[in-house]
């Protein structure tokens, strides 16, 4: 038996609204099924569950209260012949959809795995009472490695959790799921005074506006911490893309509208293939250090049409076909649009890459999203005139940008990347 | 098919990508793309839309002349008869 709570999005997500419960109680729910819908400051998300089981009662209803992340939303019991079993607690579950080996290391919004039995889901007021099982481990040095289990430390991120912080309760003072989870209850306890009286009803015209503000606000927290904390740094370089335009038009010359692929797919595949030969820019900064991931989920910034924008992940971009690659962006965009995100897709992204070209800006130098370690830039798509053996001749290029981590890479590194994004677009064929 | 049946189909697939779009607001030559804020995304899923609409095949090279609602519905009169 575990609480489900309310999961943090993204690194400028605080807080969140129940919109409704997909399952009911006593229903059985699938590891990465839809268990409900979560309206964040910037757009409504599907949150799947982690691990498979029943739910057994909700704790709150779909209302229009705002809540703090790490907010008690349910309590899962174990499927049947999954008994408690603190070893396979530890483990990462799979993504669904996705092979193991395919996986990030963020998680998506994860239905608490069962914990062991003498840490079994304590209440805020029986949580002190469990860690007196355990003494508390003494506090550990800044600079010191964390003692963390996997599945605690990416709790600690979906739900805002400072492990520095924290005391371990587990064998030789590790860091168990079941101390990330009474601090996060413990946060919510103590912000409860702090929550607004229910306020009279909005008029649309005033509900657009509060959006608006909300969206605002969340990216405000996102990109300010980003500029406070992470030093960046910013390459540019100008890419050839003729040879690539022309390939991209005689493949779409040969199919209707609805088979057609967008050059941003050629732009994101080649990405996603330069990652995989500098994985020092694809991953995350946790606790002092880089943490690269496994694999190669895509943020990808999209606009929203009431203003502010979402960056979700698709998946395991360095390993589809330009086709596929295509119809799951078209498919991300227009469910980005209509807000229905799902969880994994607002935390697994390892990597940003955004485009302003088609409003007119020849080159962006964007903020990273925290905790991601960079975020790769594309402007117009311009004529110029361009020397290639000898002889000057009109061109179409673009500007690629690369903001990253100074310390996670360096510029070498990063001018590496660049110079292998623009050889892969010489090939476009080969994406 | 009249003009006045294009417009209203042509409206459908417009509203399909800017929900928030009023048809009586949007001026028959006014540019769609400055008017609605519209990607290359949303402008792809517009011909998509177009093409099943009309049952018609939009070559990459006409994307330039259906700028305004007024080209696109003399565009698909012109193919639909």
């Amino acid at each position: 038996m575990a609480e489900f709570l309310l999961p943090k999005l993204g690194a400028d997500m605080s807080r969140g609204r129940l919109v409704e419960w997909v399952k009911k109680p006593g229903e059985r729910i699938a590891r990465g099924e839809v268990i409900a819908v979560i309206e964040t400051d910037k757009a409504n998300v599907e949150v799947e569950a982690f691990a498979s089981g029943t739910l057994e009662r909700v704790l709150v209803e779909p209302g229009d209260e705002w809540l703090p992340v790490g907010t008690p939303l349910a309590v899962i019991g174990a499927a049947a012949g999954t008994a408690a079993a603190p070893r396979a607690a530890e483990q990462p579950a799979p993504r669904p959809e996705a092979a193991p080996a395919a996986q990030g290391r963020a998680r998506a919004t994860e239905a608490p795995p069962k914990l062991p039995p003498a840490t079994a889901a304590p209440s805020p007021t029986n949580a002190p009472a469990s860690r007196a099982l355990t003494p508390p481990a003494p506090p550990i040095a800044e600079g010191a490695r964390l003692r963390v289990s996997p599945v605690a430390r990416r709790r600690a991120a979906e739900l805002g959790v400072d492990l520095a912080a924290l005391p371990g309760t587990g064998p030789h003072g590790r860091i168990v799921l079941a101390d990330v989870e009474a601090a996060a209850r413990a946060a919510v306890e103590e912000r409860q005074p702090e929550r607004p009286a229910p306020a009279a009803p909005l008029t649309a015209a005033e509900q657009a506006q509060e959006k608006r503000a909300r969206v605002r606000a969340a990216i405000a927290a996102a990109m300010a911490r980003a500029k406070r904390e992470i030093p960046h740094y910013y390459l540019g370089t100008t890419i050839d893309l003729t040879r690539a335009l022309a390939w991209l038009a005689a493949y779409n010359a040969e199919r209707p509208v609805a088979e057609r692929m967008l050059y941003g797919v050629l732009l994101l595949k080649a990405v996603a293939a330069a990652l995989r030969e500098h994985p020092e820019l694809n991953g995350f900064w946790r606790e002092g250090r880089a943490e690269l991931a496994d694999a190669v989920h895509l943020g990808v910034a999209i606009s929203l049409r009431g203003g502010g924008l979402v960056a979700p992940a698709l998946h395991d971009a360095d390993k589809l076909a330009l086709p596929e690659l295509m119809r799951r962006l078209q498919d991300l965009v227009t469910r980005a649009r209509a807000g229905s995100l799902r969880s994994s897709e607002m935390t697994d992204a390892t990597v940003t890459v955004t485009s302003l070209g088609e409003r007119g800006v020849e080159a962006v130098y964007g903020v990273i999203y925290p905790p991601q370690l960079a975020l790769v830039g594309f402007g117009k798509v311009v004529t110029r005139p361009w020397v290639a053996d000898g002889r000057v001749a009109p061109r179409e290029v673009v500007t690629a940008t690369l903001s990253a981590d100074h310390r996670a890479s360096d510029g070498h590194r990063g001018a590496l990347f660049l110079d292998a994004l623009d050889r892969l677009l010489q090939e476009p064929e080969s994406l | 098919m009249t003009n006045d049946e294009i417009k209203t189909k042509v409206l459908a697939a417009l509203a399909a990508v800017a929900p928030e779009l009023e048809p009586g607001e949007l001026a028959p030559g006014a540019n769609l793309r400055d008017e609605l804020d519209i990607d290359s995304m949303d402008a792809l899923n517009f011909l998509v839309g177009l093409s099943q609409a009309f049952g018609i095949d939009i070559p990459e090279a006409d994307y330039r002349k259906l700028s305004t609602l007024e080209a696109i519905v003399g565009y698909v009169a012109a193919r639909v008869g």
